[in-house]
């Protein structure tokens, strides 16, 4: 029984972690229809940011709540800045360039901003402990977890239904579906496709630097943790269907509490699982669990 | 024709959905035979070269070649046996040269084991194949990127491609469109005379009036996905349903006056 | 054979691969090292190419390179072995034999969706190579020296010379199948599927023929590199970075020529061991910023920059 709860709180904060971190890179493949290898950089540099800061703040005084004003603060200004020049820079030029190129173009931002990370932020670890000291742990059915985990869930619902409210009851969602859609239609419409990759561009950044903002207490922020990243992301995104967001959703959950499930049962098969589960969904369902609706071209 | 028929299709149906696209269809070729398929946009032409192919399942009704079931088998398996198609729009290797498409053609087509160990551009091979664009007239063509073709040339090599391995069946989809007036009766006079020599057997879909009298030996009418109507050429055009569902009551006559529709479901 | 001679790629790898031979001998030995490793990862970029002909990219080649490399630490681990041919057979065997079964799967597939097989692919191994104790675990193995028919050479040089002679035989046998009607039809299927079907070949059996040839040669390559570096460890061996790498030597070297893969890899490696030297903690950056710079002023690869001088001279010649 405690296992299973163990599992299931377990499963339950890191499926909410992944889905924070993937509905960006979702998000940008939906849209532009670039995998973006560097989105791991998003998330590694949200993580430094956030761990930099707060341990800045705290040596000078601050109380231990303002931890969590900086975690925000960092997701979006790194997501702003990087997501912002990423775009203007490199992308922009790269639209019509082929799909192989504009992956390796990713790849090769994301060799780069790891190592300007080492270059700003050098080779050794970061701690920013303060705000999950402040929030302390709780036991449930026996099973003791830090409270900050588990509001990690409450901010994953946050996400998906701004996510849903923005795409399902705005107009911006409509002009986003267009272009998702077709977007040739959507210049068709008059509707400025580069500002709307912009904006979708930078919101996926702020979204994947808000993973690791968000994630950078619970863990020592150290070089090279965006590397495994972006490879279980992939996994959330492939299992979900690129470019959904209710896929992203259940891919989470997926690789979130099967990830628990090896770690308690046979903890060697704990990467092993995903990306079996990975090729297994790919095999039966290539496009995914929850397959956006694509244009026909014929 | 006495001979057994090569092709027998017996009650051939097929459905997408609620949309019946072949009803019962039941057509028996004989070797060296040229039928012309005529029908309306949509009337089941190709999905009917399509199910003989391989390309689409039949929901009912079987396809014997040479006495051998031949129902729902793969396009490869159809062409190694002896059935092969040209396209509607064409089909070729848009980065290869014209040559280079041909002799992929022929190092398929050839019977050996190891042809396709060979060089592809092995001497033997090489001649063969001019020998083949002189045949179709587009030698002058030979070292040009296929993407770079007119649409009449292009289509007179994917139908060059379809008949390199000398098939026993020959299925053309309209090979006369796209093509200037005054090449396609180069281009069916190429066709239908290696074919006669061949002994193949053509299944000839066309919209061009003209060229299905001139050609074809027997006409098949086509209406919803229904053989209306199945005899020679002359008699058909002259069926007052064909003439009014396909041919256009008033200018049967001057069939070439007219623009020719261009497009198939 | 005449026909084999008569190529001039075949004349240029025999020439170029023998004098690279000949001059290991007069090397110092970190350049030895560095054209090694050169040498082995365009041995599994050549199997890129190989794939890039059919129009597929795979993001999981890492997986054949792995599964070379930890052959031939398993080999050593389990039987002993150190012999260079059973060694090279081994880590060629089993990519093959492994390229051949998934190779049911992945024929299937085309455009992202086969990169990302590949990608899921590859990463279960190296999660299962990272987790399990009895596989070394993140440490790896280490490999001893390579023996040749009883022999151990006491210098690099005498290895350097082995795996050129490997790379030359590879590039001779992929040359000899890209002009072969079969090879042909690798770019045939690239440009249409339909039309292959339609001409009697089957377009599964073609690409799953470039698939299982594309895995053999990354198992080879992985051995060699196993070898050559004297050990195997899953970080730098099988995860998705390697396969990154790969696919972005590919895209350098250009998929003109079967030499280009070689040029590319040791051009690779050479600019890595200089950033490495002039800038220890920002040597991707210098990576990641050539990568990008190839993509922005030279789609084309390296190869470009030989073929186009080469074409202007012909054409002047006639």
């Amino acid at each position: 029984m405690q296992t299973i709860v163990a599992v299931l709180i377990d499963g339950l904060s890191y499926s909410s972690y992944l889905f924070i971190v993937s509905v960006g890179l979702t998000i940008i493949f939906g849209v532009m229809k670039i995998l973006n290898v560097a989105h791991g950089s998003f998330y590694a540099w949200g993580a430094y940011a956030a761990a930099y800061f707060i341990g800045l703040f705290h040596g000078m005084g601050f109380p231990h709540w303002f931890g969590f004003v900086l975690i925000a603060v960092s997701a979006v200004a790194v997501g702003a800045i990087i997501g912002l020049a990423i775009e203007r820079i490199i992308l922009r030029k790269m639209y019509e360039h082929e799909e192989v190129h504009i992956l390796l173009a990713t790849f090769g931002v994301f060799l780069i901003l790891e190592d300007v990370i080492l270059l700003v932020f050098g080779v050794n670890p970061y701690f920013a402990y303060q705000p999950m000291a402040l929030l302390g742990s709780v036991k449930i059915a026996g099973v003791t977890r830090d409270v900050y985990s588990l509001t990690l869930i409450g901010l994953a619902i946050v996400i998906a239904l701004a996510c849903w409210l923005c795409l399902a009851r705005s107009k911006w969602g409509k002009i986003l579906k267009v272009v998702i859609f077709d977007r040739e239609i959507g210049l068709a419409m008059g509707i400025n496709v580069n500002a709307v990759y912009v904006y979708t561009f930078v919101a996926g950044a702020m979204l994947g630097a808000l993973g690791g903002a968000a994630i950078a207490p619970t863990l020592s922020v150290s070089p090279g943790i965006g590397i495994d990243v972006i490879v279980l992301s992939f996994a959330v995104v492939v299992i979900g269907g690129m470019g959904s967001i209710a896929g992203a959703i259940i891919g989470a959950l997926m690789v979130g509490l099967l990830r628990a499930t090896a770690v308690h049962f046979v903890p060697e098969l704990e990467l092993f699982v995903i990306f079996a589960v990975m090729a297994a969904v790919l095999m039966v369902r290539p496009e995914g669990l929850f397959a956006p609706a694509r244009a026909r071209r014929i | 024709m006495t001979d057994a028929p090569i092709l027998c299709v017996t009650g051939l149906c097929k459905s997408f959905g609620a949309v019946v696209a072949a009803r019962d269809i039941s057509v028996d070729v004989a070797a060296g035979e040229v039928v012309g398929i005529i029908g309306a946009n949509g009337a089941g032409k190709t999905v009917f070269v399509n199910m003989i192919t391989g390309y689409l399942k039949p929901s009912r009704g079987t396809i014997t070649f040479a006495g051998t079931d031949i129902t729902g088998i793969r396009p490869c398996d159809a062409a190694h046996i002896g059935v092969c198609r040209s396209f509607q729009t064409s089909q070729v290797f848009m980065t290869m040269s014209v040559l280079d498409n041909l002799l992929i053609a022929t190092a398929i087509a050839s019977k050996g084991r190891t042809s396709l160990l060979r060089p592809l551009r092995d001497d033997a091979r090489i001649t063969q194949c001019e020998a083949i664009l002189n045949r179709y007239g587009i030698r002058e063509y030979r070292d040009r990127v296929a993407s770079t073709l007119s649409q009449g040339a292009s289509k007179l090599l994917d139908i060059a491609m379809a008949g390199v391995s000398e098939p026993r069946v020959l299925l053309l989809d309209e090979p006369t469109s796209g093509v200037s007036v005054e090449e396609k009766y180069d281009i069916m006079d190429v066709v239908i005379s290696a074919s006669r020599r061949q002994g193949t057997a053509v299944l000839l879909i066309e919209h061009d009036m003209e060229i299905v009298e001139r050609y074809a030996d027997r006409v098949l009418a086509f209406d919803q996905g229904e053989k209306i109507c199945d005899a020679p050429p002359r008699q058909v055009l002259a069926d007052p349903r064909v003439r009014a569902l396909i041919v256009g009551p008033d200018d049967a006559d001057d069939s070439t006056a007219r623009p020719r529709e261009t497009t198939d479901a | 054979m005449r026909s084999l001679t008569g190529d001039r790629t075949v004349r240029g790898v025999l020439i170029g691969f023998t004098l690279l031979a000949i001059a290991g001998f007069f090397l110092p030995a970190w350049i030895v090292n560095n054209v090694m490793f050169g040498l082995a990862r365009g041995l599994a970029v050549l199997g890129l190419l190989v794939l890039l002909r059919t129009g597929l990219v795979s993001f999981g080649h890492a997986l054949y390179f792995g599964l070379g490399a930890y052959s031939v630490a398993l080999l050593e681990q389990l039987a002993g072995v150190t012999e260079l041919v059973p060694r090279l057979a081994g880590a060629v065997v089993v990519a093959g034999g492994l390229g051949w079964i998934l190779g049911f799967v992945l024929r299937r597939y085309r455009g992202i969706f086969f990169a990302m097989l590949s990608l899921a692919f590859s990463m279960a191994l190296y999660g299962i190579l990272v987790k399990t104790e009895s596989l070394g675990s993140t440490d790896g193995f280490s490999v001893s020296p390579t023996v040749l028919f009883g022999w151990s050479p006491e210098t690099r040089h005498v290895f350097l010379a082995m795996v050129a002679a490997v790379c030359a035989f590879a590039a001779i046998v992929v040359q000899v199948y890209l002009a072969s009607a079969l090879g042909h039809l690798t770019t045939a299927v690239r440009d249409n599927e339909i039309r292959v079907e339609y001409l009697g070949y089957p377009v599964a059996r073609s690409i799953h023929t470039t698939y299982v040839l594309s895995a053999m040669l990354a198992g080879a390559a992985g051995g060699i590199m196993a070898m050559a570096l004297g050990q195997v460890d899953p970080d730098s061996m099988v995860n998705w970075t390697v396969s990154g790498e790969l696919v972005f030597i590919t895209i350098m070297a250009g998929a003109g020529n079967v030499a280009a893969p070689f040029i590319g890899g040791v051009v690779f490696e050479f600019i890595r061991t200089y950033a490495f030297e002039l800038a220890p903690h920002a040597w991707q950056l210098i990576v990641g910023a050539t990568l990008l710079a190839i993509i922005f002023f030279l789609p084309n690869g390296l190869w470009s920059l030989i073929e186009k001088p080469w074409k202007k001279l012909e054409k002047r010649r006639d």
